[in-house]
């Protein structure tokens, strides 16, 4: 045996973080490469809790589908209800009424709140500040109630119907609604004299995921993630849906694009949120819920319970599903992770041809690598709370 | 040699005594740390709108007894590829290191377990052994987290205890003494009445580093739970990582008292108060030193409910660049004040 030289060198620590991590909200897996503290590389991994519910909505009917629908972005299940049925209204051709518009509008910013809220809980957490984490979520709960007292369920909802809501909405409960919008903007204030103004909040968010506007769409971030770079670019202002065309809000947009300029964009978005619900609830119409629409909306229940012919026609739409005219379309929608499209192709039966699902977080986890390289690690986690990325979303 | 009958008993007396003391301190040290985590969580939990704990006995006051229960039977896991001895010593090594402390920090008058010319500067030797656990266990755990969290510590807790040294050097020049009961003695007897007044600026410095000294947000990085999950603990369980909890707490309690004893006075009142309002000389000294151990945990307390957590190169930054040089300025300012006065 002759006598080998060995050469010292130093290489790089390969660390995999998730899918089981604290900080990787839910099963988002990152293989970082670590020069000492500096990450070099960084791969994302998704797909933990795919569960093929765009192949499983191709052998739904249209109305089976929306549960579905919820358990993407299960923190504003609300959102992606009306991201559906709005696509579902456009393809069949229908129009929800005026009074179910604004409900919808008004739950969609509840649920915009709602998972805002969790962002900035765990956003905030991650980087160190416990306190606001707590203070976040007894909103949180409050708004879950408010929830549940609009149609029972706290987070899977599947409250908008296609061609309207499932139900009306009681006086005690915009009254309870009311009396939350009064309350918010100093609860607001609460977290932001946590971490606003915080020296050591600011030298962990300024200047740290830098990402110019340019880049930023080239990359297709949608939301306040591109908002914070400076696009002005909202789908609720730009091809209104609902009742957003009726409703005074503005967009709040950042200047540098980093996690700081994100933060706040976000923290602006829930007063203008709140502000939407209060005219909302002030400008409520009277009227129906529904569309009257017999050949594409299910029939009351009281109805079907009391006469055939409506029983028939319930009967025959869940089975065998509307006579959908041929085509296809992609409707977006403003969630509070960005833009949500779906893509429906219709062959002309009652189930989609194709349906596929334009999902936010999916193309913000892809930015991620961008964002990280060079940065230390204690800056992915940063980075990833300010992406606002949720799994069952991203993997669907 | 002549040793006569009496002085062997007289020995075996004062060994006797030492023996009881150190159960003593031991003891009441042990059950302090076991109510420091409740206090904690109680305190953090007030003030994040909740409760704390509360199912335990009444108001949750059985918690921390439950706990250690809980770690004592809990199963002790061996990772795989972990280096067996040395996974074994560190947590040991940890924990006696911090509770060795407790031997020379005058509780109330004429009670210390060893009353050491060179108490303080033993403290810093002692601490300083405390790092070896930590950067052992992260070592033998064989695991990358643990590796990359015992890497942070050992460098933070090496580049603060200098700031913290040179912190207490004011000190050390005020009294003119390395002993802790002299300390305390020379601020009994000064106008002020405590260090902290003259020595405000080190004792800023020396909170700061305290802070990072014992691993406690915004400096807990080395088990940032949400980077590095736990940090170099992670992969010890049971009783093994009870040790380091409990070391953590005793550490606290060490630097905690160190504040008491070289800042606040220790167990003595300053003159002025007992002058102001005389039935508060009454009051014994360990009822102070204890208010005082109590109120600096409190700001540890306060500390972590509140602020985030410093980023690594920038915790690096505050203590070279801003802590060493202030506590350096301090010292200069200090030597002259002494010289000239």
């Amino acid at each position: 045996m002759g006598q080998v030289e060995k050469i010292l060198e130093t290489r790089e620590l390969n660390v995999n973080m998730g899918p089981q991590h604290p900080a990787t909200h839910g099963v988002l897996r990152l293989v970082l490469d670590i020069d000492g503290e500096t990450v070099v590389k960084v791969t994302p991994y998704v797909g933990y809790l795919h569960r093929g519910i765009e192949k499983l909505g191709e052998n739904l009917t249209y109305f089976q589908a929306l549960p579905l629908t919820d358990r993407m972005d299960y923190i504003a299940s609300m959102t992606n209800n009306i991201g559906y049925v709005n696509a579902v209204e456009r393809l069949f051709g229908i129009e929800a009424p005026e009074r179910a518009k604004f409900i919808r509008t008004m739950v969609g910013e509840m649920a915009r709140i709602s998972s805002h809220l969790l962002w900035i809980a765990t956003h905030a957490l991650d980087i160190g500040a416990m306190t606001v984490f707590l203070y976040a979520f007894r909103e949180r709960e409050w708004l879950l109630g408010l929830f549940e007292m609009i149609c029972g369920a706290r987070l899977t909802v599947t409250y908008p119907r296609i061609g309207g809501v499932r139900n009306d909405v009681s006086q005690e409960f915009l009254d309870s609604l009311y009396k939350f919008t009064d309350e918010f903007p100093s609860r607001i204030l609460d977290y932001e004299t946590l971490i606003d103004q915080n020296r050591i909040w600011l030298k962990r968010t300024k200047g740290i995921g830098v990402i110019s506007a340019e880049e930023a769409i080239n990359w297709g971030l949608t939301g306040p993630t591109l908002r914070g770079s400076g696009v002005l670019y909202d789908v609720r202002k730009h091809t209104p849906y609902d009742a957003y065309d009726k409703v005074d809000f503005d967009v709040p947009i950042g200047t540098e694009g980093d996690t700081y300029d994100r933060y706040r964009c976000r923290m602006l978005e829930f007063r203008q949120s709140n502000r939407i619900i209060r005219q909302c609830i002030e400008k409520l119409p009277n009227g129906p819920i529904m569309a009257d629409a017999p050949k594409f909306t299910l029939p009351p229940k009281d109805y079907i319970l009391k006469d055939m012919e409506h029983l028939i026609s319930q009967f025959i739409l869940i089975t065998k599903g509307p006579a959908v005219p041929e085509g296809e379309i992609y409707v977006a929608t403003e969630v509070p992770k960005g833009e949500l499209g779906f893509y429906f192709v219709s062959d002309g039966s009652g189930r989609p041809y194709r349906m596929r699902v334009r999902a936010p977080s999916f193309v913000h986890a892809s930015v991620l690598p961008r964002l990280c390289v060079g940065h230390l690690v204690a800056d992915v986690i940063a980075n990833i709370g300010t992406i606002d990325i949720v799994l069952g979303e991203c993997d669907r | 040699m002549n040793i006569t009958g009496q002085e062997v008993i007289d020995f075996l007396i004062k060994v006797g005594i030492i023996i009881i003391k150190i159960a003593v301190v031991l003891g009441i040290a042990l059950l302090h740390v076991a109510y420091a985590t409740y206090f904690e969580r109680k305190v953090i939990g007030h003030m994040q709108v909740r409760l704390g704990p509360m199912r335990v006995g009444p108001h949750g006051l059985l918690q921390p007894i439950a706990d250690g229960i809980k770690l004592f039977f809990k199963e002790d896991i061996l990772p795989a590829n972990a280096d067996k001895p040395v996974f074994y010593l560190a947590p040991v090594i940890f924990m006696a290191s911090a509770m060795v402390n407790l031997s020379v920090i005058p509780f109330t008058k004429n009670f210390v377990i060893a009353n050491l010319n060179v108490g303080l500067l033993f403290i810093f030797a002692i601490a300083g052994l405390g790092v070896y656990g930590i950067f052992i266990s992260g070592w033998a755990s064989n695991s990358k987290y643990s590796f990359i969290g015992g890497l942070r510590s050992s460098a933070q807790v090496i580049s603060y205890e200098v700031a913290m040294g040179l912190s207490l050097v004011g000190v050390m020049v005020m009294a003119g003494s390395l002993n802790l009961t002299d300390i305390v003695k020379a601020q009994r007897d000064s106008p002020w009445g405590m260090f902290i007044i003259p020595q405000i600026v080190g004792f800023i410095v020396f909170t700061i580093a305290a802070v990072a000294e014992t691993n406690r947000a915004p400096f807990d990085l080395p088990e940032a739970e949400s980077e590095l999950v736990a940090g170099y603990f992670v992969e010890y369980s049971g009783f093994r990582f009870a040790l380091f909890f409990l070391g953590e707490y005793t550490a606290m309690l060490i630097i905690s008292s160190i504040a008491a004893v070289c800042f606040l006075g220790g167990w003595t009142i300053p003159w002025y108060i007992t002058k102001a309002l005389p039935f508060l000389s009454h009051v014994p000294g360990i009822v102070w030193f204890l208010l005082k151990v109590y109120l600096f945990i409190f700001l540890y307390y306060w500390l972590r409910a509140t602020l985030p957590r410093y980023r690594y190169d920038q915790l690096m930054a505050i203590g070279w660049k801003i802590l060493i040089p202030v506590a350096l300025a301090n010292i200069v300012v200090t030597g002259l004040v002494k010289i000239l006065l």
